[in-house]
């Protein structure tokens, strides 16, 4: 549904076109989001997200690269063809963007008006579309007299009202309260079951990802470095980005005093700290005490914790494996064998 | 008083208010579109024109830095052209709105660039034109502060069409000269000054009003 082909886009500071003086703000960028699909983006602030999203409306003209949303190539468009094709594109922001001179009707009225749409079909477009997001009581009201949750669902009404095939959510709860932003994914996650509608978002809160997307991409620094499903994501990213995000997310940090004891290398006597992540059947597998059974060594837990991503659990835990270096080794074979992900933060020395 | 003094005062209030509703009317209609022009052709907006933004803006700038009272007399030429005459209230009417124009263009850009630049981004996500953008988001967006530039030229207009009073233009300024300073007269003087401060608070409340009622931020 939305295609973005070798997608780049350069800013030259004003007037200046020399190589020098120029930002990219994206790099060659391929991203396919299928129809009825949630796709997340998530990156740090300035890695490129904004400029991501506006690419696919065409806010933001890329200097490379094709974008296609539904079948429909919109670089190759301009002018009154690209204003056609952005009828089929809704699209909300942080901070809301609506109009203070408009009531709330009116604003989910706009879209239509632009496409010159007559008043009676409006108003039978319109109310349905403020029921849909719980507001038909506030229709007279101005936005300032709302709440950012509320604005957001007029917001959300609005880009709904030309009835897209895609909906583009650039940081859409990231000025909202927690609970509120809860309510938001509700809605927005409902939409999207309902209508078939293509959603996809840019975000830096990995709770967004976490609760309505399918897919997600890591950006960082312009480009896209990782993509995977949400499930896998959560227990495996496989970018150094990712793991730190996920552990920011979990709080799943080893201890301070941990870390500073921690070596790279294996010494004489010295135990692995590794790092497991359970998903699926292994949550369900008492995996510790077979460990100590049948590789005979003992295993510390440090920090652990359990999430449900979507339909999936995940077992997170920060581990100590105490015993000789064979049987260590033979441990984490083990683990590894267990369809578990395994990943060795390190060594440290034995305290005896 | 006698009575042809209150007719006098009478008469030269509603020429005052007849330049300052002439002037007031026309250079809104030329001004606050020209506004809106220096507006939307900067750079980086919706129909960036940067040759054109910096040539109005010129043209402009000279406008608001001429002296009233220079203007007034250099373009005599141009008003007697047009009205037939260089005296008299019709007279007056050309120079307040010249200098008008450039005054609400100026502040009516001021008004726009007070909008935050997500509403028109959003109207641009939505498929609008720059034409849908002008009459949909930014003018109805800057009403409120359209209206304080309106109220500001209005009052200004009261007080240089006093001035216009100096070279034979009718009005207030007109009678406050010629009965209160040159016949020291100063009941007459009183009278045109307590008039015209009536008269200011009278658009300044109007102008309040209107602003009042169009903003719901």
């Amino acid at each position: 549904m939305i295609r973005l082909h070798d997608v780049s886009k350069t800013y030259y500071p004003r007037g200046r076109h020399s190589a020098s003086s120029a930002v990219t703000a994206l790099k060659h960028a391929d991203l396919h989001v299928p129809q009825g699909q949630i796709h997340g983006v998530i990156g740090l602030s300035g890695a490129g997200k904004s400029t991501l999203i506006r690419c696919v409306n065409l806010l933001e003209r890329p200097t490379t690269g094709t974008v296609t949303v539904d079948g429909q190539e919109l670089t190759a468009l301009s002018g009154s063809a690209l204003n056609q094709a952005r009828h089929r594109i809704g699209m909300i922001f942080q901070h809301f963007n609506l109009l203070t001179s408009r009531t709330v009707f009116a604003n989910v009225a706009l879209p239509l008006e632009l496409m010159g749409m007559k008043r009676g079909e409006i108003r039978e477009r319109v109310t349905p579309l403020l029921e849909l997001v719980g507001l038909a009581d506030k229709a007279r009201q101005y936005p300032a007299q709302l709440s950012g949750g509320q604005k957001q669902r007029v917001a959300i009404a609005r880009a709904l009202a030309s009835r897209p095939k895609v909906l583009l959510c650039d940081e859409a709860t990231s000025a909202l309260d927690p609970h509120t932003t809860g309510a938001i994914l509700d809605l927005l996650r409902d939409i999207n079951h309902k209508l078939g509608l293509t959603i996809l978002l840019i975000t830096h809160e990995m709770e967004v990802v976490k609760s309505i997307c399918h897919r997600v991409s890591l950006i960082s620094d312009g480009e896209l470095v990782e993509e995977a499903d949400v499930g896998d994501f959560f227990t495996a990213p496989s970018t150094r980005l990712g793991r730190d995000f996920l552990n920011d997310f979990l709080e799943l940090d080893p201890p301070r005093a941990l870390i500073e004891r921690l070596e790279e290398a294996p010494g004489p006597n010295s135990h692995p700290v590794v790092r497991l992540a359970f998903s699926g059947d292994a949550v369900s597998t008492p995996l510790i005490s077979r460990l100590a059974r049948e590789c005979s060594v003992d295993v510390s837990i440090l920090q652990a914790k359990v999430e449900s991503i979507q339909e999936r659990t995940l077992g997170l835990m920060i581990a100590e494996l105490m015993g000789p270096a064979e049987k260590t080794r033979e441990a984490l074979d083990y683990l590894e064998s267990h369809d578990l992900q395994v990943e060795v933060l390190g060594h440290v020395q034995r305290d005896d | 008083m006698s009575s042809a003094m209150i007719e006098l005062i009478l008469e030269a209030t509603l020429d005052t208010l007849y330049m300052v509703a002439v002037s007031g009317v026309i250079s809104a209609l030329v001004g606050i579109p020209l506004g809106v022009l220096l507006y939307v052709t900067r750079p980086r907006q919706i129909l960036a024109e940067p040759t054109l933004n910096r040539v109005l803006g010129a043209i402009t700038n000279i406008g608001r830095s001429i002296p009233f009272i220079i203007l007034m007399v250099a373009i005599i030429p141009f008003t007697r052209m047009l009205v037939g005459s260089s005296i008299g209230t019709n007279a007056a009417a050309v120079p307040l709105t010249i200098a008008a124009i450039p005054f609400v263009a100026r502040l009516v850009e001021g008004a726009l660039n007070e909008i935050p630049p997500g509403l028109v981004e959003a109207a641009q996500s939505m498929g609008a034109t720059p034409w849908q953008i002008i009459t949909k988001v930014l003018v109805p967006e800057a009403r409120g502060g359209i209206f304080t530039a309106l109220t500001v030229t209005a009052v200004t207009l009261v007080s240089y069409s006093a001035m216009a009073g100096a070279v034979g233009g009718g009005g207030l300024g007109d009678l406050g000269i010629r009965y209160g300073y040159n016949r020291f007269n100063p009941t007459i003087m009183l009278i045109t000054v307590v008039i015209l401060v009536v008269m200011v608070q009278g658009f300044q409340s109007l102008g309040d009003y209107l602003v009042r009622k169009s903003d719901h931020k």
